[in-house]
């Protein structure tokens, strides 16, 4: 077992783990971030995607203990008082259905959109390239990101 | 907030979902959110192979390995080991293998259950499964269905003698009608179209949890399910544990697509061992295993014949199918095809029909529902086989379909195939799509692209479709030998304070029921939307229904709501006359208020209403305290939904690469309810159809081993693969039930597949392309192209 110190969503989590725990075990079992979900094992699908020193990464493909000392935020911690303008435009546009893909989709948006907050619909879709989702056919996420950019500008 | 404030009707309006707060935030309960202590978790030993004797078996080295409690395999598991059912036989001498949860000596396909192990952790249990030593003598696979029904192929099951499961006729107009209509035809086109294997790939993976809880003896069973109430009767049948102490939940579920209509193995095996150890076991699926062990979809050999007059008048139809079961038969694996069965005419007038269909056992994953079911495969042919015959007469594809389609003033209409389709207006659908789609202006560039020979050629692919949606009249599924009902459940209960249970038999799995429901409620009511609370999904909460899969949850579930909501205010009507000192028939019902006709001012609301049901202090004499009614309706028919969806595609003839130019749908489902949820439904739909056309197929070897075994390939499209749709609808109200709604959950991926199809082929028609194999990929395109200019047509 190794030690690792990981800040969660603002808390920091001392805690022992397997070196061969993935990140998003860690999160799921350990601390109970149960909102980060596992789609594949193929690191190809994106539904645990959280940020990791504000970036967006793939729990899934980060071992535990390479987090020692990072800062992760999930789908849970994204929120502050009021919803991240990721997720407000997301049920604007009507951007989920079983919602599975939405914690990494939204996460991935996030990161996208601090990247480049001015989008083109292209710029999007290559953005979002990482993650998958099976009920929307992508139509009203991508229209949800570009509402979100829209609202964040000037804001955030 | 309250969406109905300014009392406008709820139903037609956009409302956003209210399922969203929790899942944009993270508190969803997915299946394996669930942590329960003391709980064991289950890893399963599959089968690498596609077919082989288990010739060694010894588990006890899985013992060893820490946090092991148990290992099992069939011996060991004994009489535990139940077998996977089968609901739909579809004929009386249907050939019906064994399908035991843990194989039984002999595996045959890859992924089937060899042994398994249960640990304290997850990662535990699959380390241990490195403990059990197996050894399997190989037997021959048998792939390929025309070959497995070939003389002297391997057998999947020896037992049985054959891999054929069945073969089913249908020729409702006699069986020399075809021969005849043919006979008088000018033109006859036959095809072959291959309707390739897909994996339904939700994104959730499925997962169990089955616990002893409460104080009853009860066995409470979380899965990732679209089938709770299906699934607790079969569970039931096939453990032993009696109905009554067993509970189906199924939490939130990320997605299903049929995938999830299943009575599993390991739901078979988490619920028998839960209740033989007492304690609660869990398993969830990697994305690998579901790649072999959830059942695939569609796997057709499509061969269909169509006879038309040379002014294009069609004739008659003949289909012939061989639809690959996999190796074993699971819920409604063989009657599957049958779904397509009266669908293949589609929407056209004929006068002679011939369906047959041959089910084969192949040593693959089973088959069985997948977005459509049956019904995708039928609109391909029919709507592939359309635009050939069109070629083959001279006729421009859409005047041909104009010409033989079923007119708006024909409805109710009876088909070829025997159903009566209830309303439509193709013709309405087809000029809005026109108009969108730029049809004319797209043909002159077409027109102009070939004259110059463009490198990058244009093709439009036309579909337009009908389906078969409200699964479904009881009596009817009765005739098909499927076992179960098609009937669905609501209750309603205003509570004390005036807020709204609705209890629904529906499951929804992301389509946004807890938010359409309130809306239907909503208006009968007259309560808002916000104060309706949807409940569904748990066998002790809602304890009668259907659940969701075939279009059918709104068809048959939502008049079902309307009905008990109509209850509810009849008895309230009851209670306000009572204590208004007036004759039931003098009060008029709006927006949720009993008012005495002729004096406004005297008036009651339905909140109020409840209150006094629940306090019962001043009922009519005889009626019953509280304000609640249910409603179970078994539906009086099919209803059949419409469309016209047009595709262009850019075909690049040197590299083969297709481009998607633009896609237009106008779909009519009748009334809508929540348009914004419709949409979405024909997005994700035209998602999945297009991901057949373009990107999609599992593919096996000549040994049975799955090529296509998980997300890094097999190609689940992603946002850059797929364009912004165009998307429309007229309303042409269902006459078969109240709220004139049809059904939309399939509608995208039923149609879109062919158009996509239609399009590449038009676009290399001048070079004598005249089909295109699915998934057309770019090095597929290219060698068909290349095929047919090096002179094969």
């Amino acid at each position: 077992m190794t030690k690792v110190s990981i800040t969660v969503d603002g808390v920091l989590h001392e805690s022992e783990v397997e070196p061969r725990t993935l990140l998003v075990h860690y999160l799921r079992e350990q601390i109970g971030k149960v909102g980060t979900v596992v789609g594949c094992d193929t690191s190809s699908c994106g539904a645990c995607t959280i940020l990791l020193d504000g970036r967006s990464a793939k729990s899934c493909s980060v071992l535990a203990v390479q987090a020692d000392g990072s800062s992760v935020t999930t789908i849970e911690g994204l929120a502050g008082e009021e919803w991240h303008p990721v997720q407000a435009a997301f049920k604007e546009c009507h951007g989920l259905q079983c919602g599975y893909c939405t914690p990494g989709m939204v996460m991935s948006a996030v990161d996208l959109l601090g990247e480049n907050p001015n989008p083109t619909e292209a710029e999007i879709r290559e953005g979002l390239e990482g993650n998958l989702c099976r009920c929307t056919g992508y139509h009203n996420i991508v229209k949800s990101v570009a509402l979100a950019a829209q609202n964040m500008k000037g804001g955030k | 907030m309250t969406e109905l404030a300014d009392h406008v009707a709820a139903i037609g309006r956009p409302i956003k979902r209210k399922e969203d707060a929790r899942l944009l935030t993270g508190k969803t309960q997915w299946t394996d959110n669930i942590q329960l202590p003391g709980a064991l978790h289950m890893a399963i030993l599959r089968s690498p192979m596609g077919h082989a004797k288990i010739t060694k078996l010894d588990v006890s080295g899985a013992l060893k390995y820490p946090g092991v409690e148990a290992a099992y395999s069939a011996t060991e598991l004994g009489d535990l080991n139940g077998s996977v059912p089968c609901v739909w036989p579809v004929t009386d001498d249907m050939v019906a293998p064994d399908f035991p949860a843990l194989a039984k000596g002999e595996v045959r396909h890859m992924g089937d259950c060899v042994a398994l192990v249960l640990a304290h952790t997850a990662a535990q249990a699959a380390d241990a499964l490195e403990g059990i030593v197996v050894e399997y003598a190989t037997l021959p696979a048998v792939i390929d269905m025309e070959a497995a029904i070939a003389d002297g192929s391997p057998l999947v099951h020896s037992d049985k003698g054959t891999n054929k499961c069945y073969t089913y006729h249908l020729q409702p107009q006699g069986d020399s009608a075809y021969a005849e209509a043919k006979a008088k035809a000018d033109v006859v086109v036959k095809r072959r179209f291959i309707n390739q294997r897909l994996i339904p790939a939700f994104m959730e993976p499925r997962a169990v949890v089955a616990a002893p809880m409460g104080t009853s003896g009860e066995l409470t069973i979380w899965s990732a399910t679209q089938v709770p109430h299906v699934l607790r009767v079969l569970l039931t049948l096939v453990t032993g544990v009696p109905e009554n102490k067993l509970r189906v939940v199924a939490p939130d579920v990320g997605g299903g697509f049929g995938g999830k209509l299943q009575c599993y193995r390991e739901e078979i095996l988490c619920v028998a061992l839960a209740n033989k150890l007492g304690r609660p076991i869990k398993w969830t699926e990697t994305r690998s295993e579901d790649m072999v062990a959830t059942h695939h979809g569609r796997d057709q050999i499509q061969d269909i014949e169509i006879a038309a007059t040379k002014d294009g008048k069609l004739l008659g139809l003949k289909v012939d199918l061989i639809a690959n079961m996999g190796a074993y038969l699971q819920i409604i694996t063989p009657g599957i095809p049958l779904l397509g069965m009266f669908m293949y005419p589609g929407i056209y007038k004929m006068d002679a029909y011939d369906f047959t269909c041959i089910g084969v056992f192949t040593n693959t994953t089973p088959t069985d529902a997948y977005r459509g079911a049956g019904r995708p495969e039928s609109t391909y042919a029919i709507e592939r086989i359309m635009d050939e015959l069109a070629n083959e007469i001279g006729m421009e594809p859409m005047e041909l379909r104009k010409k033989n389609w079923i007119k708006h003033e024909e409805f109710p209409y009876t088909t070829v195939a025997g159903l009566t389709y209830d309303s439509g207006n193709y013709e309405a659908a087809t000029e809005k799509a026109l108009a969108l789609f730029k049809y004319d202006e797209l043909r002159k560039e077409q027109e102009k692209r070939r004259a110059s020979g463009d490198k990058v050629q244009l093709g439009i692919g036309i579909s337009t479709f009908t389906e078969m949606c409200g699964l479904a009249p009881s009596r009817t599924l009765g005739a098909l030998k499927y076992v179960a009902g098609g009937w669905e459940h609501c209750t309603i209960r205003v509570l004390p304070t005036g807020k709204v249970e609705l209890v629904t038999g529906t499951s929804p799995h992301g389509q946004g029921h807890e938010t359409a429901w309130s809306q239907i409620a909503s208006d009968t009511l007259g309560i808002p939307v916000d104060d309706i609370e949807v409940i569904h999904g748990d066998t002790r909460t809602s304890p009668y229904g259907m659940d969701t899969y075939g279009s059918r949850s709104l068809a048959v579930g939502g008049q079902a709501i309307l009905r008990a909501g109509e209850k509810v205010v009849e008895k309230a009507r009851l209670i306000a006359a009572h204590q208004l000192e007036c004759s039931p028939a003098d009060l008029e019902f709006d927006h949720g208020t009993f008012r005495v006709k002729g004096d406004p001012s005297k008036e009651k609301a339905i909140q109020a209403v409840a209150f006094e049901a629940f306090t019962a202090h001043d009922l009519p004499d005889g009626l019953e305290p509280t304000l609640q009614a249910e409603s179970t309706v078994d539906p009086q028919d099919f209803s059949y939904p419409h469309g016209t969806h047009l595709c262009a595609m850019e075909v690049d003839t040197e590299t083969g690469k297709s481009v998607m130019r633009s896609y237009v749908c106008v779909d009519d489902i009748g009334i809508q309810i929540n348009p914004l949820i419709v949409e979405g439904q024909v997005h994700g739909g035209l998602a999945q159809g297009i991901a057949q056309a373009l990107y999609e197929g599992a593919v096996y070897d000549s040994d049975g081993q799955l090529l296509t075994a998980s997300f890094a390939d097999y190609l689940v499209p992603g946002a850059p693969d797929l364009p912004s749709f165009t998307t429309d609808h007229t309303v042409t109200p269902s006459t078969t039930n109240p709220l004139g709604t049809k059904g939309v959950g399939e509608a995208g991926a039923i149609a879109s597949t062919p158009a996509v199809i239609n399009a590449i082929v038009d676009a290399l028609r001048p070079f004598g392309v005249n089909d295109m194999p699915m998934p057309a990929h770019p090095m597929t395109v290219w060698r068909t192209l290349n095929a047919a200019r090096q002179g094969g047509k």
